[in-house]
């Protein structure tokens, strides 16, 4: 039986990690839940022997159930009539499936009827899903907004909310409206106390939700009148069983078919407040949309392994010229490229992972307990590694998902143009990764401090410290020659204004990510000599990546900046 | 308060036979275990989704498992386990080896006899011997109605099972007392997933032979916990008369396997012309397909 969790040792790879057993020990608080549940573990060995097992139960749906679906999914998609949703056939399967196999709420606590699981197992659920369908990822992934409702609701909500999470209720967070994409701080949707009812009523409009239908919704909207800032913004829970609440339309769109994005109108519909007022946006959406960064960073990876899949068996199955094309330079650089792309990928998502493991457990270990200094130090020290590091996994994974994609199904040539094959809806489904949540300019934005700061170049210098065996020293001997080219690059830019650093920022950004990443490749080599290859590779192309960008800044002069600026005098009318 | 019902599901573990290699026979005639990868009988696989199926719908039901076989066949019972059976047990002892169709249903009818359930399933047939017998067999011996074919346990109402049958010409529903004894079909509904917290909660149940010789576990406390303990029966706890066990109870012998390759007939090309088309026709006349 196919089963996308065993045929990948990518990702058993992730669970040998040495942090791995200290991420669980965290995570499990001393196995203090082993005497009170059944199916809670009592050593660190067990718990990651439970991951490796639930991994395999979602591997086999994943292949046998889900990725089966995925074509006539994408055909159908959902149905809209009466202001309500329906899904496609598939996507009701897969979700009935998934509530059999108990992995809705994977991550909560199991005072919720969770699994308590921590990141890494939770991320490559998420990872596998989107290998199957990168579409239906987002409905299974929006179990996400349990961690939001766990991190800051009050216990009645929790109490409320998160027990039907485990049961499949549906979920979807309800941010964006028609002028409020990027800048949340926009949002216009009125949420009015009522003091008679002692109740919340949400009133508004909110464009292209993710599974805007689903039973248990949060919501940014405005508590405060008269403000017109991120501060007067609140977090909400509705449940679709209040009212209040109709599907407009559903658009649509290029991929993710299966996943419905609705446009939703709020007619006085009854909502509790989540958390503290006023702190809706600066504090839990940002905190909720670094967890959905690392979500489509785990849909991003999945892209790129179905991508690199479906290329390398078309590559050996075609034949021309007499041979399969696999044999020709041209066909087997692109696919190299490929796995490097994915393989480096991959290694930077579980790298952040296990970053938020960490500083997330600590958080949860601080509600029962003040944290020694030690502990408070190393918890803050996580979260700083885990916000520098999710921007550049979002910008680098969902860009390497659409060139994966794109090289993937050039490797198919006119075969890929067609619908015959998976490749033409896996590039069509990789596109919207580089857009939502955060567009790839917004990452660069989010990063961008952390390189003028030098907080990448000192993380770079960590990585600089493994110890390589001697078959590695050449290879680890371009990476500090490129991170000392790299902190020249930082040094000329940021002697400029602010609009000549932005210009460059991204140059930026990528420079250190492609060092990040290559680090991280050769470090996996080091305990794992199949990773040789792609660090061999990616490092040889990071390097020629970074010359092109130093190259350009190195002779870039504040002038040169006009011609770009130019642009802005031009119209349409007269282009 | 609503009716609860004892269920058992018979199943068992066989040799994958998708793949026979040359070894796959013993000197004896009997299949050589060893030489094969261990699956659970698909239609097994059905009849526990039934199974489960009746648990949801009459909560408070109980699903047990039963198979017979050597000690690694409560990977079986696990795999039950963890799709949401609460227990099983594994008839074991060498007094069993060598049974044909006629003394494992001996076997399963003794144990079936001590257990008292209300409804038992099992598979139309196991993969390696589709012989179809076994089910019908133990409902003989006990004496109980047996519903062959099934495709749907549609439910219970005054005390009498009804049940949805897939026949070669179409679909018949019966209606009959309990105990009974269901044989399911391969195109009754796939059997639900391994559930997570199932998993977990019973990856460590072993049976007592399984622990003696445990070493991949042996981080574990030593469990004392009831649920975690699979028993074994062997012919002492079921009783009988031992000459209908194992091989002396078997009327059965095999006396070879063999493995066919089916070769293709001789093929003859046929174009889409006016004139092909008529000769075929003429020709598939006179041969009586069809007309």
């Amino acid at each position: 039986m196919a089963n996308f969790y065993n045929d990948n040792k990518d990702l058993k790879f992730q669970f040998r990690h040495p942090l791995m057993n200290k991420i669980v020990d965290l995570k499990e608080q001393n196995y203090k839940d082993a005497g009170k549940f059944d199916y809670a573990p009592c050593v660190a060995y067990d718990a990651i022997d439970s991951y490796e097992k639930v991994m395999e139960i979602l591997g086999e749906i994943c292949a046998d159930v889900i990725a089966v679906n995925a074509e006539e999914v994408d055909k159908k998609g959902p149905h809209h009539e009466s202001g309500r949703v329906t899904y496609a056939p598939g996507t009701q399967q897969n979700q009935d499936v998934l509530i059999q196999a108990g992995l809705y709420g994977m991550s909560l606590p199991r005072q919720y009827g969770g699994l308590n699981f921590s990141m890494v197992p939770y991320v490559m659920a998420a990872e596998l899903v989107a290998r199957a369908d990168a579409g239906f990822a987002n409905i299974w992934g929006l179990q996400d907004c349990a961690e939001t409702i766990h991190e800051y609701a009050s216990e009645e909500i929790k109490n409320e909310f998160l027990p039907r999470i485990n049961y499949g209720a549906t979920c979807s967070m309800d941010l964006t409206e028609p002028d409020a994409g990027s800048d949340l701080q926009a949002v216009m949707l009125k949420a009015s106390y009522n003091e008679k009812d002692g109740k919340w009523f949400l009133n508004g409009v909110k464009r292209f939700i993710t599974n805007g239908d689903a039973e248990i919704k949060l919501v940014l909207a405005r508590s405060e009148e008269g403000t017109t800032d991120g501060r007067g913004l609140s977090y909400f829970v509705y449940d679709k069983a209040w009212g209040g609440v109709q599907v407009r339309r559903i658009e649509n769109k290029l991929g993710i078919k299966g996943s419905p994005t609705c446009e939703l109108v709020f007619n006085n519909a009854p909502a509790k407040l989540v958390g503290e007022r006023k702190l809706g946006l600066i504090k839990y959406v940002m905190s909720l949309m670094n967890g959905a960064r690392l979500g489509v960073g785990a849909q991003s990876v999945g892209i790129s392994e179905a991508a690199y899949r479906e290329a390398l068996k078309y590559a050996h199955e075609r034949a021309q010229f007499g041979k399969p094309i696999i044999q020709f330079p041209a066909v087997y650089e692109m696919l190299a490229v490929i796995k490097a792309k994915l393989q480096s990928s991959r290694a930077l998502l579980y790298e952040t992972t296990r970053f938020v493991d960490v500083y997330k457990a600590y958080g949860f270990i601080a509600e029962g307990r003040k944290l020694t200094p030690e502990e408070r130090t190393e918890a803050k020290q996580f979260q700083k590694l885990a916000d520098m590091f999710t921007p550049i996994l979002k910008l680098m994974s969902s860009e390497y998902s659409n060139q994966n994609a794109y090289d993937s199904l050039q490797i198919h040539g006119g075969s890929g143009f067609m619908k015959d094959y998976p490749i033409e809806r896996i590039f069509r489904d990789a596109r919207i990764t580089t857009i939502y949540e955060g567009t790839s300019q917004l990452q660069v934005v989010a990063a961008q401090r952390y390189v003028t700061n030098g907080s990448y170049l000192a993380q770079i210098r960590e990585y600089e410290k493994i110890e390589v065996k001697p078959e590695y020293e050449q290879l680890k001997k371009i990476l500090s020659e490129m991170t000392d080219q790299y902190q020249k690059a930082v040094e000329k830019v940021i002697e400029g204004d602010n609009e000549f650093i932005d210009f460059h920022a991204r140059r930026l950004v990528e420079m250190a990510a492609h060092i990040i990443m290559s680090y991280l490749l050769l470090s996996d080599a080091q305990s794992d000599d199949s990773y040789a290859m792609s660090a061999e590779i990616y490092i040889g192309k990071s390097k020629s990546w970074n010359d092109e960008r130093y190259s350009y800044i190195k002779d870039f002069s504040a002038c040169q900046l006009n011609p770009f600026l130019s642009i802005k005098g031009e119209n349409v009318d007269e282009a | 308060m609503t009716k609860t019902f004892k269920i058992v599901v018979l199943a068992k573990q066989v040799p994958d036979t998708r793949n026979v290699g040359k070894n796959a026979m013993k000197e004896d005639g009997t299949v050589n275990r060893a030489a094969l990868p261990a699956i659970f009988n698909p239609e097994d696989m059905n009849a526990l989704e039934q199974a489960l199926r009746l648990k949801d719908a009459y909560p408070g039901s109980e699903v047990l498992l039963l198979t017979m076989g050597p000690g690694r066949a409560a990977e079986i019972i696990r795999e039950g386990l963890f799709r949401g059976a609460d227990g099983g047990i594994l008839l074991t002892d060498r007094k069993f080896a060598g049974a044909d169709t006629l003394a494992t249903s001996y076997a399963l009818s003794m144990a079936v006899k001590k257990i008292q359930p209300d409804i038992i399933i099992a598979g139309r047939q196991a993969i390696d011997g589709d012989t179809a017998q076994v089910g019908p067999q133990v409902a003989e011996k006990l004496n109980y109605p047996q519903v062959t074919y099934a495709e749907d346990i549609v439910g219970v109402k005054e005390g009498k099972i009804i049940i949805k049958r897939r026949l070669e010409r179409g679909i018949e529903v019966v209606k009959t007392s309990m105990p009974v004894v269901i044989t399911v079909h391969a195109t009754a509904p796939a059997c639900r997933p391994r559930n997570a917290k199932q998993l977990m909660r019973f990856k460590h149940a072993r049976t007592k032979s399984e622990e003696q010789d445990n070493e991949h576990n042996s981080y574990l406390p030593t469990y004392t916990l009831d649920y975690l303990v699979i028993p074994e029966w062997g012919v002492n706890d079921i009783g009988g008369d031992e000459a209908n066990y194992g091989l002396s109870g078997s009327p059965t012998k095999v006396k070879k396997i063999e493995n066919i390759v089916f070769q293709a007939k001789e093929s003859k090309r046929i174009t889409s012309s006016e004139e092909d088309v008529d000769t075929l026709i003429k020709e598939l006349i006179s041969s009586h397909t069809i007309g």
